[in-house]
């Protein structure tokens, strides 16, 4: 693990194994009521962990207390879990299986069936990297990103599964869709995807355009 | 404006926008603690120009204020209240009569506040006694231009509450106007200095950097030598700070600002440290920066 300079108000951790990723959120985001107090935000990444200050923090007291605090494991408290009601509908999902020689219906098995758990959020309120140990797939993001990615859309990109909150460009393979309202600013938890949050993708029987 | 003046009432109704060009959004302190759910920490740009606007006309320093950028705006009162205009010296009109900067000045219900193109600086804040009182999303109103969270940017024909008056307004202090000449804008050592080669860095602050017309709330993109990478590859996703100073491929920085996505997959070199964001967003297209690096607090 280093602790690297991010400017005068942050810190960045970054770790060897993007699975350490959210045990060491959590424990961080538990810190914050005692030798981490004075941190605003705790922001996953990939491989890493972001730490903003409030003005006035104390920096190099917070990166010293980051080092005795990573160390310890999760609390092992039972992870939320979210089941996600997919279509398996999306205009990229034959082309994919394809290219994957597999047929679609092995595709779509191999996705409902990993446990996915949102290893970091980013790109837009409420939209959460999903990983899972058990999918080896690594999908290329489309060579011309669409302009218009329609909302609840389920999409593939390198080794993530992601569903689009709202309608927006993007440039990610688009395997099904989904009704499940990913972000609501008016709840009290906006968003349903959280850093750690497992999630499985749960497939509906839907109607061919021809069959 | 006397000390000890303590002005307190009803609502004073609302504002109205009669006239915006250019950008005019709400502003406030931000939402931050929210960037583990994608969430940037927005808020006022310059936040010293927003928080001594609001204590001028006597109000919370989380009062949401009107944040205009290079615009010429026309707004009419409903009730009569106190207003102050900071950060880039924009002329201001009340009813014809020109007001001062950096002070705050009452004006009558129902008349029409003008503000015009300022001669330095970038952002003018405009705060009202009472705040602008928009419902606020994720614990403030401010506009996010990133994502879209918050009231949506303000246009003609707009109808804005202002909250209560209370709180004593503060006596005006030495104001100083953004200047026009290149801006020096300290920096600390980044996370990804190791992504670039040992020249980038003294060629981040020997340089000139220039504003670029594609600058906004989002991040500041800066015309000048290419800043070069020591090795291939691209960087996992990692979280961002406002100030961080990103370098795509293609080798021009873009610093970023109030919205910056959460993420980001370009490696950073250095950041702007958090005091001088606020001097950052004061600089207009065109304008000249340079930077200095400063030691590291850690």
């Amino acid at each position: 693990m280093r602790i690297l300079p991010c400017g005068d108000r942050a810190v960045l951790v970054e770790l060897v194994e993007p699975r350490d990723v959210p045990g060491l959120h959590e424990s961080l985001r538990a810190a914050r009521s005692g030798p981490l107090a004075g941190v605003v935000d705790v922001v996953p990444g990939e491989r890493t962990i972001l730490l903003r200050t409030a003005p006035g923090a104390d920096l190099a007291a917070i990166a010293a207390a980051i080092a005795t605090i990573a160390p310890r494991p999760a609390t092992g408290k039972p992870a939320r879990v979210v089941d996600i009601p997919t279509r398996y509908d999306g205009p990229d999902l034959a082309g994919l299986a394809a290219e994957l020689q597999v047929d679609r219906e092995a595709l779509v098995a191999a996705h409902t069936g990993a446990v996915w758990q949102v290893a970091f959020c980013g790109f837009t309120p409420g939209f959460g990297y999903l990983r899972s140990d058990s999918w080896q797939c690594r999908v290329a993001r489309r060579p011309d990103p669409r302009r218009r990615v329609p909302s609840g859309a389920v999409a593939l990109a390198g080794p993530y599964s992601g569903i689009y909150p709202h309608e927006s460009p993007g440039g990610w393979q688009l395997i099904g869709s989904t009704d499940v309202v990913l972000w609501d600013s008016g709840r009290a938890t906006p968003a349903l995807l959280t850093p750690g949050t497992t999630v499985r993708f749960v497939a509906l029987p839907w109607a061919a355009a021809s069959s | 404006m006397g000390g000890g003046v303590i002005v307190s009432g009803p609502a004073a109704g609302g504002v109205t926008a009669l006239r915006v060009t250019g950008s005019v959004t709400v502003q406030d302190r931000g939402r931050p603690g929210f960037a583990d759910i994608g969430v940037s920490g927005s808020g006022a740009a310059d936040r010293g120009a927003a928080e001594l606007a609001n204590r001028l006309v006597g109000n919370e320093p989380a009062a949401a204020v009107l944040e205009l950028v290079l615009g010429e705006v026309a707004l009419r009162v409903d009730g009569a209240t106190l207003i102050a205009l900071t950060g880039a010296p924009g002329p201001i009109r009340v009813d014809g009569d020109p007001k001062p900067y950096a002070e705050p000045f009452w004006v009558p219900a129902h008349a029409t506040v003008e503000v015009s193109y300022p001669p330095t600086g970038l952002r003018s804040y405009l705060a009202l006694a009472g705040g602008i009182a928009v419902p606020p999303v994720l614990g403030s109103r401010s506009t996010d231009t990133l994502s879209g969270l918050g009231p949506p940017p303000v246009r003609c024909g707009d109808v804005l509450p202002i909250g209560p008056r209370r709180g004593t307004p503060a006596p005006p202090g030495p104001a100083v106007a953004p200047p026009p000449g290149p801006v020096a804008l300290a920096v600390s050592p980044g996370p990804r200095g190791d992504w670039f080669t040992a020249e980038s860095m003294r060629v981040l602050t020997d340089s000139a950097w220039v504003v670029h017309p594609a600058s906004d709330r989002v991040g500041v993109r800066l015309s000048g030598p290419r800043l070069r990478r020591s090795r291939d590859g691209e960087l996992p996703s990692e979280g961002m700070v406002r100030g961080g100073i990103q370098v795509p491929s293609g080798g021009q920085p873009i610093v970023f600002g109030a919205d910056h996505p959460t993420t980001g997959g370009y490696p950073v070199l250095a950041v702007v440290t958090d005091a001088d964001c606020d001097r950052l967003a004061q600089c207009r297209p065109g304008q000249v920066v340079r930077f200095h690096r400063v030691r590291p607090p850690a």
